[in-house]
């Protein structure tokens, strides 16, 4: 909550700041800017590169500043982490009280540190406590173990840093709270900040640093680009088989009543199916292979393929197969020369749905059963709450499915210029 | 020889309710070689019909085509056709675009270019040969779709409406075109159009049609085709005669309409 509101806040921030300055800046007079309207005009909405930028950089910020980062100078505040202590008072069987302190190390998890060290205190019956607990974490504690008649009957903990206490109830001491349960031990939790855990949120530096760790040393017997690229071989090979079948069968069911008749209720039906539903019959049929994993990706990029290319079919113009005709050309030449240039434009639209499909697929296959791929990655490192690979793993898919897109469109824009010109 | 024989024409479409629509029905017409044919008439006259059967994209219930003796049957290089938009193949260059027809027959490229830079220079279009066809204004994309249609050489051009999409300053333009090339490649023409002043300074002979059915209701033989070559075509509008067989076939058409209309309320 706190992190969508601070989000917010940078949002309206970083918009009036902007209007402020574009205000103060002379004004270009371009087309778009000299329209008065524009709330409703698509074409004078284009997005605003100064906006990007601020946003990436707020996302960034806030990740830092909630996890410690190095990359932000100002963080929210973190979990209180070394040495303190609170006194109790505590009653005997024969109803004197007496005074102890407990020493409290809080230590980042993993780091190896000793219990505080107790000086020793001569009078009373009640002794001092050294304990010690990770930040982030709680731990229960009966200070009374070691004092003299503490484990007789009648003996209790009566207060905290001179604040009463009984069991259920919960008292701050300097830098934590302390519940005192049911039986009388005391659960003492150390003030955790608003800073993510690492194991629930790593930093950003963290991230990267696993980035480098992977790339020179692999995770799970295979370095990270074979894992990268065996996902994406995958995505390649059922995809290029896809479109093999594909865009001839949507050309014959474009071209020949017969074969619309008869795919049309196959190709309909199967279109629908998202593919991870086919994920446990093609487990139970081929196993959990290479085979197995190219099938479902070729059957994920075989329907899209298929009403794409038998969409481009039937989107010709008839006045240009006339005209082809009337030109003396063949069946086979106004095939290749017509029909096929005239369908390329669906064909990529096909393509670049197919493979992001495709690249969602294996993912989510390799989730289920792999021995490498991005997918296997980031669901092994989950079982062994390594959230930094598994977010660097997300990131990495996501860049890689961008990419993927981009790369299309920059292919599309090159080999069918005259797309929508028609 | 050059001549097309329509020969007895009937068209009939049986409807998906049982009934059926007579579209052209006992059409017969002859064409010379070098003629211009302007066919009019109010919609559904069955004149696209009529240019489709000439074409061979549609097989008459009735009578035949034939053309230089020999019976049309299907599409053929023999007679080209210039569609109205977006015939053209806008994943070719101006140049392959033209080059078309012959590329398809296989004739070899030095037997080609010079037909097409000839082309090319006749539409004035010599500077946008290596254009994509989405780079031209509509008018430009008519005239290569006149020159696509010549560089096949075909023995008869049927025109459906080729100028109908353009603006009123363009397609004066091009109707001088049609009638330069008319006459400079003596084709026979028949083009097909829904304006009258087209018709008449373009049509050597005029073809009014009449709707249901569709059939011949009177013909023409007109002299400003033939006045209006090499000149500016509004002189032979400003002509007496041109503006008095303008309002006749006007009010013509208009009478069909009425008919049409009446026929249509009483039905219903």
């Amino acid at each position: 909550m706190i992190v969508f509101l601070l989000y917010a806040a940078i949002f309206a921030l970083a918009y009036v700041a902007y209007r402020a300055w574009q205000r103060s800046r002379r004004h270009i007079h371009d087309f778009d800017s000299l329209k008065t309207v524009t709330f409703g005009d698509e074409s004078a909405v284009s997005p605003n590169r100064f906006a990007s930028v601020v946003s990436i950089i707020a996302l960034f910020g806030i990740w830092g500043a909630f996890t410690g980062s190095v990359i932000t100078p100002l963080h929210v505040p973190g979990p209180f982490v070394g040495d303190t202590s609170f006194t109790y008072t505590a009653r005997n069987a024969a109803g004197e009280t007496d005074q102890a302190v407990a020493h409290l190390r809080v230590y980042r998890v993993g780091e190896d540190v000793d219990l505080p060290e107790v000086p020793v205190e001569p009078n009373g019956f009640a002794d001092d406590d050294a304990i010690k607990i990770g930040a982030w974490r709680s731990a229960l504690a009966r200070p009374n173990e070691n004092d003299v008649g503490g484990k007789e009957d009648g003996y209790s903990l009566v207060a905290i840093d001179g604040q009463p206490i009984a069991p259920g109830e919960t008292v701050r001491f300097s830098d934590g709270e302390i519940t005192m349960t049911n039986k009388g031990s005391l659960s003492i939790k150390p003030d955790k900040g608003w800073q993510m855990e690492p194991i629930w949120l790593p930093a950003p530096e963290a991230v990267l640093g696993r980035l480098g760790e992977i790339a020179s040393e692999g995770y799970k017997n295979f370095s990270l680009w074979e894992h990268l690229g065996s996902s994406l071989g995958r995505v390649l090979v059922g995809f290029v088989i896809g479109s093999i079948v594909g865009i001839p069968l949507g050309y014959a069911m474009g071209l020949s009543d017969w074969f619309r008749g008869w795919f049309d209720p196959i190709v309909e039906f199967m279109r629908p199916v998202p593919p991870l539903a086919l994920i446990p019959l093609i487990i139970i049929w081929f196993g959990i292979g290479e085979e197995g994993k190219v099938i479902l990706l070729f059957l994920a990029a075989l329907w899209i393929m298929t009403i794409a290319a038998r969409a481009g079919v039937s989107g010709v113009r008839i006045s240009k197969v006339h005209a082809a005709y009337s030109l003396g050309a063949s069946k086979w030449q106004i095939l290749r020369h017509v029909i096929v240039p005239n369908s390329l434009p669906e064909i990529f639209t096909g393509a670049r749905v197919a493979m992001g499909v495709c690249w969602g697929t294996v993912v989510a296959a390799e989730l289920v059963a792999a021995d490498r791929g991005a997918g296997m990655m980031i669901v092994n490192a989950s079982k062994f709450q390594l959230t930094d690979i598994v977010i660097l793993g997300i990131i990495l898919i996501g860049i890689i499915g961008y990419g993927i897109d981009i790369l299309m469109r920059m292919a599309e824009r090159w080999l069918v210029p005259w797309k929508g010109r028609g | 020889m050059g001549n097309l024989v329509i020969d007895d024409l009937s068209m009939r479409f049986d409807l998906p309710n049982g009934g059926s629509v007579q579209a052209l029905e006992n059409v017969s017409l002859e064409l010379a070689k070098g003629e211009l044919l302007a066919v009019l008439g109010p919609s559904g006259c069955g004149k696209t019909t009529l240019l489709n059967i000439v074409a061979g994209f549609l097989a008459p219930t009735g009578g035949q085509v034939t053309l230089n003796g020999n019976q049309v049957t299907g599409p053929g290089a023999e007679r080209g056709m210039v569609f109205q938009q977006g015939a053209l193949f806008e994943w070719m260059s101006v140049r392959r675009n033209i080059s078309f027809g012959p590329d398809m027959a296989g004739k070899p490229q030095s037997e080609t270019t010079p037909v097409v830079e000839n082309l090319l220079r006749t539409v004035g279009l010599q500077d946008f040969g290596d254009k994509m066809i989405y780079e031209l204004s509509g008018g430009m994309q008519q005239r290569v779709a006149l020159a696509r249609c010549l560089a096949n050489d075909p023995d008869v051009i049927l025109m459906d409406e080729p100028l109908g999409a353009l603006d009123a300053l363009t397609r004066e333009k091009m109707q001088g075109l049609v009638l330069k090339l008319w006459k400079e490649t003596g084709k026979t023409i028949i083009l097909i159009t829904h304006s009258v002043e087209e018709a008449l300074l373009l049509g050597e002979r005029l073809l009014v049609m009449a709707p249901r059915p569709g059939r011949i209701h009177k013909e023409y033989r007109l002299p400003f085709a033939e006045m209006g070559v090499g000149r500016d075509l509004r002189l032979v509008k400003k002509e007496p005669e041109f503006a008095e067989r303008r309002e006749e076939i006007l009010s013509m058409i208009w009478d069909m309409e009425e008919e049409i209309m009446g026929r249509q309320e009483e039905s219903a």
